[in-house]
């Protein structure tokens, strides 16, 4: 990664909300480069949302800088911070048509029907919604309202687009096809995406740098393919999916379920669990020290030996896999 | 298939009955007197527009009927601006449900006593020798005591505001407290100010909460006598007054043909106001 700072990098310096006495973001600091796809992902309440509203303007900071474009955006209003906000109900406005929705900010500007009507339908052609220009957002089904949740929001030529959950309240099969048109809007416009979720398959299919959190602090961050392989902690093993968090006396270390395999000579256990995924077939067994080990075996490789409920095996994973956790 | 239309029938037959005898017969009774005869001392079945003619031929008429438009716009206007900032204030600046409930219980408290008592109360607060002329007199502002304080125009209206705020209040209370908070931020993304958030999103969103609550106070305000006779000290006349002073008189079928005038002008406003907002939507 590219050690130069661009102007349009967005940097979050010790930035803190606080609810009365309830820490919600406890002194975060990051850089989001310009032009990248970053999502912030964690359990509900570990500050993303917060940290998101705070970046966007709709929640006031309680201490921190946000610096986007060379100075401290933290006390202006959102319109004037350069980020625009998708939110995750959407947010159309119901008695608006949809060329009027996007419009809005322009509207808001002072600017003239005819040329705020013509930059409206510019940004509906490129989420391909020009042909329902006219409807109101209640005669749109979800799909359709969030292309032109994503139009409003960069009408105002935004540097930094923040997404809430955008794709939560789509069905799985439409979720799929809207997050490979989020990741090739963003490539074509080439701004920083900042996308909040609390699905780790949506983070790793997205993200250019995944930011994990929890408990109000950044658990880890870096590029998807480093956080998936190489988690700092348990917590972020877990919640990224895919590992087993096994613990020593030494301490604890995370090894892949796929890396995990059944051989003769290596950890003994019974098997407690067996479920065909399809492709792998997860198998789940208790270890000596009682924890439960995860592997994933090929479905091939594991009907040429099929294993039942109660049989011994042993397993075994290559010593470089697996990696010490911290805490 | 005819079972169940039976069934429908059946189950939707109470509620007509309940509305025939009630509403429907009624409204027709009226309708049947105002085209009955009378003289000084009695009245009888005829077919006749002489009430009407004699209506549309007054001049007095038409002066109380333009009176209570006048009053009618007067109060809308009145009750309409008091109640939108009223129920704006507990929907969008108190923050916590909780306060927004006691306040809003808070706003109902008048209604708890009756009409003529929230009336009378003002007497003692507004004349001649009132708690306001007092204090006004007392501060050395006024050296007479202010006349049209009460048992006037603006008594009347004082009233009628006082009387029916609540009736705006709690529509629009309602419709507002359905607007998705995230539209507020919404627009304050797409760079809005406080008035433009007003006028583009809170306003339009209201509107069938507004449609419902003026419905209430012109049918309201339109149809009482009661408010005016005692807040003008019986100075002041209103379409009601006329009907009323009839019935006093025996003048029932005069008085009914007023009474389908006023229903008519009503509906023919309330018609006019439902073009203008899908109400429909709201219940």
């Amino acid at each position: 990664m590219s050690v130069l700072r661009s102007a349009d990098d967005l940097e979050l310096v010790g930035l803190t909300k606080r609810y009365g006495t309830a820490l919600a973001v406890n002194s975060i600091s990051h850089l989001f480069r310009a032009g990248s796809y970053v999502c912030l992902l964690g359990p509900s309440g570990c500050g993303k949302s917060s940290t998101l509203r705070m970046i966007a303007g709709h929640e006031s900071v309680t201490d921190g800088a946000i610096i986007l474009g060379g100075k401290d955006v933290a006390m202006l209003p959102p319109a004037q911070r350069g980020t625009a906000m998708m939110f995750q109900s959407y947010a159309l406005f119901p008695h608006l048509s949809v060329r009027d929705n996007v419009a809005f900010s322009l509207k808001m500007k002072g600017v003239d029907k005819s040329t705020r009507h013509a930059e409206a339908d510019k940004l509906l052609e490129l989420v391909g919604m020009s042909n329902l220009a006219d409807r109101l957002p209640a005669q749109l089904s979800g799909g359709q309202q969030q292309r032109v949740a994503l139009a409003r929001a960069l009408i105002t030529n935004p540097q930094v687009l923040l997404l809430d959950e955008p794709l939560s309240a789509l069905d799985p099969f439409l979720r799929i096809r809207m997050r490979t048109e989020l990741k090739k809007l963003q490539r074509q416009l080439g701004i920083t995406f900042i996308h909040v979720t609390h699905g780790q398959d949506e983070a790793l299919a997205l993200a250019d740098e995944i930011v994990v959190m929890n408990n109000a602090v950044i658990e880890q961050a870096g590029p998807a393919r480093e956080v998936f392989n190489a988690p700092k902690t348990a917590f972020v093993a877990r919640f990224i999916g895919g590992h087993n968090v096994i613990i020593v006396p030494q301490g604890s270390f995370a090894v892949r379920a796929d890396e995990v395999r059944l051989v003769t000579g290596g950890t003994e256990a019974f098997v407690t669990a067996i479920e065909y995924q399809g492709t792998h077939v997860a198998l789940t067994c208790r270890i000596t020290s009682e924890q439960d080990v995860l592997a994933l075996i090929p479905e091939a490789a594991f009907f040429s030996d099929p294993k039942n409920l109660g049989d011994a095996v042993t397993l075994a994973w290559d010593e470089t896999k697996a990696h010490c956790l911290q805490g | 298939m005819r079972r169940a239309n039976l069934n429908s029938w059946l189950l939707a037959a109470p509620l007509t009955g309940v509305l025939v005898v009630f509403l429907v017969l009624p409204i027709l009774l009226i309708v049947a007197v105002s085209f009955w005869s009378s003289n000084e001392f009695s009245f009888y079945p005829d077919f006749q527009f002489g009430n009407y003619e004699y209506l549309f031929g007054s001049s007095v008429a038409w002066k109380v009927f333009g009176l209570t438009f006048m009053m009618t716009a007067i109060v809308w206007a009145l009750t309409l601006v008091i109640g939108f900032t009223i129920a704006f204030f507990l929907a969008f600046h108190v923050r916590t449900q909780k306060w927004q409930m006691v306040l809003f219980l808070l706003t109902t408290i008048p209604f708890w006593t009756s009409n003529i008592i929230r009336m009378i109360s003002w007497i003692p607060l507004l004349g001649k020798n009132g708690l306001v002329n007092q204090t006004l007199i007392g501060a050395g502002i006024i050296n007479e005591p202010i006349q049209w304080l009460l048992y006037s125009s603006f008594s009347v209206c004082l009233a009628f505001v006082h009387l029916y705020t609540l009736f705006m209040v709690v529509p629009i209370f309602n419709t507002m407290m359905r607007i998705d908070k995230s539209l507020i931020e919404a627009a304050r993304d797409g760079g809005a100010n406080g008035f433009q958030i007003l006028t583009n999103v809170i306003i339009p969103l209201s509107k069938p909460g507004i449609m419902i609550g003026s419905i209430f106070v012109i049918a309201l305000v339109m149809s009482d006598f009661v408010t005016t006779r005692f807040m003008s000290g019986s100075q002041l006349a209103n379409v009601g007054r006329l009907i009323s002073n009839d019935i006093g008189l025996l003048q029932y079928p005069s008085a009914a043909a007023t009474a389908v005038v006023l229903l008519v002008t009503v509906l023919l406003m309330i018609g006019a106001m439902l073009r203008l907002v899908d109400i429909r939507k709201e219940l």
